[in-house]
């Protein structure tokens, strides 16, 4: 008997049995299911969720082992002892850092899902395919990996399960996880310490008194703000060799993901266009403001507000953000319409709070997690439009 | 007056067993059956039982909320078993078919000259008033309404569809005959779509206004048409009818009798020899596809793969469907279905598929969902082929919740179950359109009436 036969046998012996939702999260990982059609039309199109959700993630991989060279690299940068960044050493150091990450994020994150998937008796659905990738690509490299049970255990449960799970949800899980880390243990998500794996060891070790040279690894956001200068090249920030969360540093392959996403018809197309759009917009507004001299440049906004407009695609994490989960089309706005407001709103939004929260000069998370909430609201006025179109032509009618 | 009709967002799906042209006599059926499930939200009161000797159009039963409106016999012979179900439900009336067969006589009628009324009575009582439908809702036209138009497709962009050119062709006179008929019910014109390149026998019928439809599936769809000719308002009512019914309103008035004789399409890719068969309302499935079909694992469908009812070999033909499609059942695991390359599958997506590389291949789909049913997901998916002014996924939802004023304002009495059928087709998240939809009409019937 095959591993089909078997696997099919064991189903049926699970009929109405708690423990089934994890073995059929198993199941339907190697087989497609041999449900057939029953009422409607007779045959279906060939995707399905998890087909949807693996396109993402496959997406996401480069990031990831980009991620992992970076992490590396930076670390042996910012110790004194640098490494090249194509290197053995630069990947396994960050490869070592980061694959913790990713268990705890998949254990914890499907754990919980595989556990309301059993108390609600359906089948585990696939949302948290993405979002345990994109959990360990959008924090710092040295997070604690309690820290991020913890927070992700709220994201899955607060910013998902409790709405009803996969497609309920109202904000971006991975948003969720993040906003939840920064809001509790804001010192493990900014400064100069957190961006180079082993930064903040050594500064505890230089607290205890011990003689060593103090590392820091400031992301370029955090330098602008502080009016710094920054020691990258945009050659640097485009392909990616700067300090920042793990997968969020390489323009070049978040564009070339945003590129796959867009040809395989996942991601939409207008929330992304419209959010660069939005992001430049506002980018030259500033930039407008400066070449006015409204402003000085003794100015704590000065140095960030000069930042030449089209910088701000390729700093920070407003690339990741905007490829990967501006894009979600739970959250997102839902009408063809409606995602051009919603992501001009999230680009224009992200550079003003970039630009005027000197304590995190990070601001897309916060953007998306605010046009999240207001997609709805986007929507409704959207589809009023069709509801009038239509009362107009029944007046036309008996007018 | 005409005004050519083109559908730019849809979707064709191009399977292989098309039916070729060339028409056989089916076997002749032993016993036809009439399902009164076939006519959607309709209470059947039986005026006959078992033993009764049945001319063909002499009634078998009538609805219970409008007694005049009769449902007939498509052959003559004797009633020969009624299934019930649960609560005495009617399941289904078999009529063993006489060898000679005898008809009602309806009387010889000419159309031109008959008036409004007489016209309604004469299809009550002939028992063809159930050809017509109504929207909104998608049922039988209720008698007490005047459409503001009644619309016919006859073409069809459904999966393997039977060519009305084909199947109608030499019927000029009986559609005539039926269109003169009914475009005396409507305060409006007739409206009949016919494809761009079509030889279509209605090309020169007078009363109708002409519509040449081009574009992918849904283009064929008479709801298409409709919201693109003239949409239903709240309170409006259109009729719409098949062609193939038009043949045997016509041939009622020409010659007196009904008769329930159509050619179908016998299509799929289980099927031996796809042609076309000459059969009648009702007939067994047995007579159609005995030793016709590949395998013994197919899913018989009565009508077309994306709309039809799912029947048993010894079931029989629907009322209204003029094809039989035999496909493959699905009822198989397939191996990292998910992830891996797809070649053999139609998706509007490109992830890992590729049926955007060849798009006039055709495909040998089976009934497997190809993944489980999640909760919706995807958005802007469905916009792409569903050539409406409406949003589908806002309608779907607000039938899940039930509001039946969000229903109304997005536009509800527009739309019938088919309509639905490519989303529905397309859908990531699996989720049963047509059955959300009809029951969204189903309980606006109730509600609102």
């Amino acid at each position: 008997m095959g591993l089909k036969e078997k696997l099919h046998t064991i189903k049926e012996k699970g009929k109405g049995k708690k423990w089934l939702p994890a073995f059929e999260a198993l199941h339907t990982f190697l087989y497609t299911p041999n449900e057939t059609t029953h009422s409607g039309g007779h045959i279906k199109g060939a995707d399905d969720l998890k087909r949807t959700m693996t396109m993402v993630v496959l997406a996401l991989i480069p990031c990831l082992i980009f991620g992992m060279f970076n992490t590396g690299y930076q670390h042996f940068n910012a110790f004194g002892t640098p490494v090249e960044f194509l290197s053995m050493d630069a990947f396994w150091y960050g490869f070592l850092k980061i694959l913790p990450l990713v268990v705890v994020s998949y254990v914890v994150g499907l754990g919980i899902e595989v556990l309301f998937a059993i108390i609600k008796g359906h089948e585990v659905e696939e949302g948290y395919f993405v979002t345990g990738m994109l959990v360990p690509l959008i924090v710092p490299v040295d997070i604690p990996l309690w820290m991020l049970s913890v927070a992700v255990i709220f994201g899955v449960v607060i910013g998902k399960e409790i709405f009803g799970g996969t497609g309920m949800n109202i904000l971006n899980p991975a948003l969720t996880i993040r906003a939840f880390l920064f809001f509790a243990y804001p010192t493990w998500m900014s400064g100069d310490k957190v961006w180079v794996g082993g930064a903040v060891e050594r500064a505890n070790e230089m607290a205890a008194g011990a003689d060593v040279a103090a590392v820091s690894g400031e992301t370029i956001l955090g330098s602008l703000a502080q009016g710094k200068e920054v020691a990258y090249s945009v050659y640097d920030m485009f392909f990616g060799f700067i300090p920042g969360s793990v997968g969020e540093t390489s323009t070049l392959l978040i564009l070339l993901a945003g590129i796959f996403l867009i040809f395989t018809k996942i991601a939409s197309w207008r929330i992304m266009l419209s959010s660069v759009i939005g992001a430049l917009l506002m980018g030259l507004l500033f930039n407008g403001v400066v070449n006015a001299g409204w402003i000085s440049e003794g100015s704590r906004f000065y140095s960030l507000m000069s930042t030449e407009f089209w910088h701000h695609l390729i700093i920070g994490g407003f690339a990741f953000g905007v490829v990967f989960m501006a894009t979600d089309p739970v959250t997102g706005s839902q009408t063809n319409k409606g995602k051009w407001i919603y992501g001009f709103l999230i680009g224009f939004i992200s550079i003003l709070i970039r630009v005027f929260n000197p304590a995190y000069p990070e601001g897309v998370m916060l953007a998306i997690l605010l046009m999240n909430v207001f997609a709805p609201t986007i929507d409704h006025y959207v589809v009023q439009g069709n509801v009038k179109g239509r009362l107009k032509r029944l007046k036309a009618k008996t007018a | 007056m005409s005004k050519d009709i083109h559908i730019k967002k849809g979707l064709d799906i191009k399977l292989k067993g098309e039916a070729e042209k060339f028409t056989e006599n089916a076997i002749t059926s032993d016993v036809y059956t009439l399902i009164p499930e076939d006519f959607h939200s309709i209470i059947p009161k039986l005026s006959v039982k078992i033993g009764d000797q049945l001319k063909a159009g002499e009634a078998v039963f009538f609805n219970k909320a409008n007694e005049e409106m009769k449902f007939p016999a498509p052959v003559s012979g004797e009633v020969c078993d009624i299934v019930r179900g649960e609560k005495r439900k009617i399941l289904a009336i078999k009529i063993k078919a006489d060898s000679q067969q005898q008809f009602v006589d309806f009387g010889i009628k000419d159309p031109k000259a008959m008036k409004a009324d007489e016209i309604k009575s004469h299809l009550l009582a002939s028992g063809c008033w159930p050809f017509i439908k109504q929207r909104p809702y998608d049922v039988i036209a209720n008698t007490a309404n005047t459409p503001k138009a009644i619309f016919v497709s006859a073409y069809a962009s459904a999966p393997l569809a039977a060519d009305y050119d084909y199947v109608l062709a030499g019927k000029e006179t009986a559609l005539q005959a039926a269109i003169t008929a009914l475009s005396k019910l409507t305060s409006g014109e007739v409206h009949v779509s016919v494809g761009k390149s079509a030889n279509s026998p209605f090309a020169g019928l007078n009363n109708i206004v002409l519509h040449k439809v081009s574009g992918p599936h849904p283009s064929g769809n008479v709801g298409t048409q409709i919201n693109k000719i003239s949409p239903v308002n709240k309170g409006e009512t259109v009729w719409t009818i098949n062609p193939q019914d038009l043949v045997i309103i016509g041939e009622l008035l020409l010659t007196g009798k009904f008769n329930a004789e159509r050619i179908i399409a016998l299509a799929g890719s289980s099927v031996d020899a796809p042609k076309y068969y000459k059969t009648k309302i009702g007939s067994t499935i047995t007579c159609l596809v005995q030793e016709k079909l590949k395998g013994s694992n197919n899913r018989i469908i009565s009508g077309n793969v994306l709309t039809g009812k799912a029947k048993n070999i010894k079931e029989n033909l629907g009322y209204y469907d003029n094809m039989i499609t035999v496909i493959p059942e699905g009822n198989d695991y397939e191996l990292f279905g998910w992830n891996l390359p797809v070649f053999n599958k139609i998706s509007t997506s490109r992830a890992l598929t590729f049926s955007w590389l060849l798009p006039n291949k055709k495909y040998d789909l089976n009934t497997n969902t190809n993944g489980e049913h999640r909760a919706f997901v995807v958005t802007g998916a469905y916009e792409e082929v569903f050539p409406f002014d409406i949003y589908p996924m806002q309608i779907l939802k607000s039938c899940m919740y039930q509001d039946l004023d969000e229903m109304e304002q997005l536009g509800m009495y527009e739309v019938a179950p088919e309509d639905f059928a490519l989303t529905e087709f397309i859908c990531v998240s699996k989720q049963p359109h047509q059955e959300i939809i009809r029951k969204g009409l189903d309980l606006m019937l109730k509600e609102i009436g």
